[in-house]
């Protein structure tokens, strides 16, 4: 173990794997999830969420800055939230949430299925519920 | 290559590792609500009607609530130790300590939101 990593190649490091790229999508990508929710968090705050919004709806609004999730709330004018930026923000969110979970749930599916075939048919599920999941989110946030 | 393993599913259900089990099967568990409950949220947002309606009664029952928030905060903080520990592996020595740190900041973070949820959900 004399050999440091960051002098071995992007290849001897494994990074050429498809498997290798995911692991460090999904810890990457949790650090932009944790920017993504900061963001909204603040938003929530801009907007008043201490006298205007009970903590659900401060959540609701953090985890997915969608205006529908702020309708219930006292707070007098959402139309400055439901901006193309925030849609925007919304799915940028969406997806890189969706990535992450999909690939977590492919992770658990090979933790339980032996069998070679099974794998395959579990890797094809996952990206046609990541492209549905993603087009269906991305309607309902673009024309709410 | 790599796939062949000789491992039943119910032997895989009743694996239980040295270290570090609880925050891996918490991990696991927080992830798959997560997963289930988005999927269904966006499909219900997406198809809307009747479905949508009962389906929206379901999220905003507080118990319902108090365990969502238990996935999302738990995935959330034993995530970022495993990105921290992954992405600074000088770090993995400390991997014990990290655990004692996750849960103290877990159970008081989720002890004081479970509070405030349950009685906003009781008292309103």
């Amino acid at each position: 173990m004399t050999t440091k990593s960051r002098k071995l190649s992007l290849k001897q490091r494994g990074l050429t794997y498809f498997e290798t790229q995911m692991w460090l999508f999904t810890r990457l990508s949790a650090l932009a999830m944790y920017a993504l929710i900061l963001f909204g968090l603040i938003a929530a705050l801009v907007m008043g969420a201490r006298n205007q919004m009970d903590f659900a709806d401060v959540m609701r609004w953090a985890f997915m800055p969608n205006v529908t999730h702020i309708q219930s709330t006292n707070v007098p004018d959402v139309a400055p939230w439901s901006s193309v930026f925030w849609k925007l923000t919304a799915i940028a969110l969406l997806f890189v949430a969706t990535a992450h979970g999909v690939h977590g749930l492919v992770v658990i599916a090979d933790d339980y299925i032996a069998s070679a075939g099974g794998r395959k048919i579990a890797r094809l599920l996952s990206i046609v519920m990541m492209v549905s999941m993603i087009a269906a989110g991305a309607v309902v946030i673009w024309t709410s | 290559m790599g796939l062949k393993r000789d491992v039943s599913l119910s032997v895989g259900l009743r694996y239980k590792g040295p270290s570090g089990y609880l925050t891996y099967i918490l991990h696991r568990i927080g992830g798959l609500g997560m997963a289930i409950f988005i999927s269904v949220h966006i499909l219900s947002a997406f198809l809307g009607g009747k479905t949508g309606v009962y389906l929206n009664g379901i999220y905003e029952n507080w118990a319902f609530q108090i365990f969502i928030f238990f996935c999302v905060l738990f995935h959330a903080i034993n995530g970022l130790r495993i990105t921290i520990l992954d992405l600074f592996p000088k770090l993995l020595e400390h991997q014990t300590e990290a655990i004692w740190l996750e849960w103290a900041e877990f159970i008081p973070l989720f002890g004081v939101a479970a509070y405030v949820i349950s009685s906003a959900g009781l008292g309103a």
